[in-house]
Parts: structure tokens; sequence; C-alpha cells
């Protein structure tokens, strides 16, 4: 017989309580996972949508919104617009080694979402778009018949979520205007996927904005040229030049304001369950007391009882923190799926990023946790005298 | 002197209670010599089990000197107690006190686990075969009855192989058949194994048939004899 099958043993005997203290420490570890695999998934993310913009250099007409995240957060108002005769201008910059225009435009649909409304985004462009996207293929069908004609080609999760295929006639909410689906982009995994793409000129016809445009996205032949070439467009007025780097460091400054708020409901979960095991096993002792008592009495030293207590904790929270890494992995879809309804914006790939590394992370913190909670309830049964202890439990 | 496994000299315990002092123990001289079977008598609350508990090394003396196979208790440090009680000291309880979550061979073995001994399973497995008990070694103390229990408490107290048992009233919790049994077991004990038995009763039949009484009143020695039975 070993001290840790008297723990075992000492646990299995109030079946109940035991099993609620390792679901508070299970539930603790599963919030924290899933979290921090927000966290991690919600950057990498949004990391992978800037990344996948496929520009170093975004310009746009000062202060419109420059990514769909702050379109959305906007309403999709708040929209800002250029001369195309920058475009023009700039496109003649050697520097540059793909150009692409670009005309944003939404328009308010009440039949989304269940007849809760929703917001449409359309982007004009060319065929530069695709020089500078390479990677972006078609589903189905293929690019638009001409320059200025109604047709649209539509993201992966825009046609989805109207079950469009080529060949099928889309409205623009408000306008009254009639376009032919005529291709659908491979899911790319970004804010893209939910665009609904038209020949640029259509767009500037079609919203009324001709000759306009909401930005030009850039990629330059050297990217050690890119301070140069964004001094050069700083002079230029009414427009503003964003780099990626730039709207990264911007994104994740407002993700770690929420993610202090995130550590916060981990930290008061596992405090809330470092106090429930304490809380147990506190019990368990008191109730013990006799038999604490007989067991120094039959030659258990202190350090013999806090090891059979410390024991007792560890578990709890050894069998709390794996499952919890269970419960976090096999709850990460039912997670990913609300977030996805609460955000605003949520940005394509997994949200919840649950790694080897943050599952071992959590369960050697939970065991952590366990020896911490273990020690006052184990100093307490191990500073007991054998005779009180026998005569205290009558 | 090599036969003194226990001296008391003018030993006393005091209680201290916020409006008294109980003194349970009073200037109490003993010496109990190996091979020993001595029944310790007395009314209730004479301190019969209180000096047992000293004897044993499991509760402190207020002052007085008591040396435990030659060493001076008091002046010893907790593990050191600790390892003076596991090597010679078996321990028997009225209520069996045995751990209600281990079987029988669990409680036998739980001593041995904490004298770091090498799991000597077949030897508790013989204690309890010994014992009457080959059939019950994995039942719970719960399905096993008050007799059967106390003779797993015995086999505890002798796993390790002790000079001294002490048996607190240890057919007190007893039906009279169960009790005659475990008295016996202790009688024989003494009688085969030379082991040396100290035992507090209340049985007058039990304490006459130990090798000598020591008659307690007031926390004090009244009477060290045979003859002197109360009534």
């Amino acid at each position: 017989m070993k001290l840790i099958s008297v723990a075992f043993k000492n646990l299995k005997r109030k079946k109940i309580r035991s099993v609620l203290t390792i679901g508070g420490v299970a539930i603790a570890v599963a919030v924290l996972v899933s979290l921090m695999g927000f966290d991690a998934g919600y950057q990498r993310a949004l990391t992978g949508d800037i990344d996948k913009m496929g520009y170093q250099v975004l310009v746009t007409a000062k202060g419109c919104p420059y990514e769909a995240a702050t379109l959305m957060l906007k309403g999709g108002g708040g929209m800002r617009y250029m001369e195309q005769a920058v475009f023009e201008k700039i496109v003649k910059d050697p520097r540059i080694d793909k150009i692409t225009p670009q005309l944003v435009a939404t328009e308010f649909d009440k039949d989304r979402q269940n007849g809760q409304g929703g917001i449409v985004l359309y982007m004009g462009i060319n065929d530069s778009y695709l020089k500078l996207k390479p990677w972006v293929k078609f589903r189905s069908g293929g690019w638009f018949s001409g320059a200025d004609v109604d047709e649209a080609v539509m993201g992966y999760e825009a046609a989805e979520l109207e079950q469009r295929v080529p060949g099928d006639q889309i409205f623009v909410p408000n306008l009254g205007k009639v376009l032919k689906v005529v291709g659908i982009f491979e899911r790319t995994g970004t804010q893209d996927d939910g665009i609904v793409y038209l020949p640029l000129k259509s767009a500037q016809r079609i919203f009324n904005l001709p000759d306009k445009l909401t930005g030009i996205g850039i990629k330059l032949k050297e990217i050690s040229s890119l301070s140069d070439f964004e001094e050069a467009l700083y002079n230029e007025p009414g427009i503003q030049v964003i780099s990626m780097a730039e709207v990264k460091g911007t994104i994740f400054n407002l993700i770690s304001s929420a993610k202090v708020m995130t550590n916060s409901v981990a930290i008061i979960a596992i405090l809330i369950a470092v106090i429930g095991v304490v809380n147990t096993i506190l019990m368990s002792v008191f109730e013990r007391t006799k038999e604490i008592g007989v067991m120094k009495a039959v030659g258990a030293s202190r350090l013999d009882i806090f090891r059979i207590i410390w024991l007792e904790t560890t578990l709890i929270c050894v069998i709390g923190g794996f499952s919890g890494d269970i419960f976090a992995i096999l709850g990460s879809q039912v997670v990913e799926y609300i977030l996805r309804h609460i955000l605003p914006y949520a940005p394509g790939g997994k949200l919840v990023l649950i790694t080897p590394e943050l599952l071992l992370g959590s369960f050697i913190g939970a065991i952590i946790m366990g020896l911490i909670a273990g020690v006052y309830p184990a100093l307490r049964a191990s500073s007991m005298r054998p005779v009180e202890a026998i005569r205290l439990g009558d | 002197m090599d036969n003194i496994l226990i001296k008391a000299e003018k030993i006393n315990k005091i209680y201290r209670l916020p409006a008294e002092e109980i003194k349970a123990v009073r200037d109490l001289n003993l010496e109990i010599r190996s091979g020993e079977f001595i029944a310790i008598m007395g009314p209730s609350g004479s301190g019969k089990t209180t000096l047992l508990d000293i004897l044993g090394c499991l509760d402190s003396i207020s002052n007085g000197r008591l040396e435990v196979l030659g060493q001076d208790v008091s002046r010893l440090k907790e593990h050191s107690l600790v390892t003076l009680r596991r090597k010679n000291i078996g321990f028997v309880f009225q209520d069996f006190l045995l751990i209600p979550t281990l079987t029988a061979l669990e409680n036998v073995e739980l001593p041995l686990l904490f004298s770091r001994m090498a799991c000597e399973r077949e030897r508790s497995i013989s204690l309890l075969s010994k014992l009457g008990l080959a059939q019950r070694i994995n039942h719970l103390p719960k399905e096993m009855s008050g007799g059967e229990r106390q003779r797993v408490a015995i086999a505890r107290a002798l796993v390790t192989n002790p000079k001294i048992l002490f048996a607190d009233e240890p057919t007190g919790n007893l039906d009279t058949k169960s009790g005659e049994q475990i008295f016996q077991i202790l009688k024989g004990l003494n009688q085969k194994e030379n082991l040396t038995v100290v035992l507090t009763t209340h049985n007058s039949k039990f304490g006459s048939q130990a090798k000598r009484i020591v008659y307690l009143k007031d926390g004090g020695i009244v009477c060290r004899e045979d003859s002197c039975l109360y009534a």
C-alpha cells in the first residue's frame, strides 16, 4: 500500500463532494484554457487577416475606416472618399511592385440575420486586385465579363450565407439594382470572404460615386523602401497612409486591453476553485480528526500526515485539471460558435486556438494550484497531537 | 535495570482549564518490566486512559520523569518520539479506531507504511490469519463484527513487532463472548510470546487474570497488588 492510495480512498469516501470540487477545478481550468485560447486564436486570426490583405501600405481618404473590423464597429458608416486622380498619380512611383484601387460601399439589408438586418459589404475592384492577392482562387465561375457590367463575384461566406451560385441574381438593397453572380471565390479564411465584389467602374456608377475611391492597396518592390515611400505620401493632401505594421500594432493594443479583462475572469475562476478545494479538504480534515490521531498513534509522522492531505488536494487538482483540458477541447467548437455570434466582427480562421502547450501549461498550473491549496489544510492536520485528535474526534 | 521498559517517577498530568486545574495523574511512580501483563483498573475518571496515553508516549507529562526504553521522553523531540513509538509500542483502543476506508489488510499494513518498512504483506496476512481473520482480509471495517474489528486492531498493533502493547479497554465495546476472545488473545501474546501487555479495564474478571494490577483513584496509585481488587 502507498500513501497515494490512502489519499485516493479518502477522496472516494465523499464521492459527491469530491466530484463537485473536481468539477469546480475543471471549470476553472476550462475557462482559463478557453480564454487564453481565444486570446491566442483571435490574435492569430487577425494577424492572418491583415497579412492576407496582400499589401504593405493602404492609402485611404483621411478619416476613412480602413479595415472591416472598424467598418463593422461603425455600423458600416463613416466612409470617406478620395479622387481617383490620387491613384493615377501614385501608380507612377517606380518603387511600387503592385497596386490596386478599391471602392468600398455598404448597404443595410433588413432581411439579413433572420430579419434582424445586417450590413452588406461591397467592393469595387479591377484586374490588379487578383495580382496583389495571387492566392485568391475561384471556387466556381470566373471574372467579370467587362469593366462596367452589372456583375458580382462573391466571397465564399457571402455566397454561403445567401446560398448563391454563378448565374444567380442578387439585389443591392435600397438601390434597386440587380447584379448577376458570375463567380465565387474560394475560402481565404479572412474578412474578404464576406465581401461582394463588383467591377470598380460599376461600383462607382451603382453607388453614385464617380471617380471616387476609398483605398489603394500597395505592395512595394523592396520592403526596405517602405518608410521613404510612406514619407513621400504623407505630403499628399486629403489622404492617410496606413502601414499594415501600424494596423497590427493598433489592433494588438486593443486586444491587450481586452486581455486584461479576460485574464481577470480567469483569475477569479481560479481563485474560486482554490477556495473550493481548500474548503473541501479542510472539512475533510475536521471530519477525520480522530482518524488523523489514530494514524499518528500507529506511527505516522507530521510529514506523513502532511503528505496524505497534500496528495488529496493535488489529486483533486490533477483530475480537475485533466478534465478541464478535456472540457476545453470538447467545448472549443461551442465557444467558437458563441463568440462568432457575440462578436461584432470575427476574423477568419479558428477563433479559439487550443495548443498542446496551452493544455500542458494549464494542467501544470492546476497541479501547482493543488500544491498551494493543500498547504494550509495539510499543516492543520499534521500539527494535531495524537491524543487530542483522538479525543476531539469523539 | 535491564528488563525495565518503562520507569515513571513522580509524574503528573495537569489540565489547566480557565476555571480550574484538573490533576488527571498525580505523583505517580511505576515501573514496567519486560514480559509483564499489567491491568490498570479504577473507576471512571480515575486517570487510567490518561496514564496509558502517557506511558505509550501519545501524551506528555506536566512534570516528573518518564523513561521509556531508557530514554527520557520529556527531552525527546517529536520525530524521536514518533520513532520510539513506531518501533516499540503498539496501541489497541476501546472503539477499535480502524480507518473506515481501508480494508482489514490495509489497516494492518498502515504502521508498516509509516515505518518505511518494506511492505510485508505476508506478515500482515499471517497475523490476520493467526487471529482467525484469513477470510476477512479484504473486508472493510463496516463489514465486520466488533470482535473481528478488535482483532484487526490487535494485528495492526503487532505488525511492527513492538516491545510493549497498550490496550485501552479493549473489551469495553464487545459482548461477553467476543470480549473473552480478545482478552485470551492478549493473554496468549504475553504468555506464549513474552510480549509486555498493559491494559486498562473495568472488568474485574479480566483484571484478576493479569500478573499485576495497578489500581488508580483520582490520578494516583492506591494499590499495586492482586488482592486490591475494587468492589
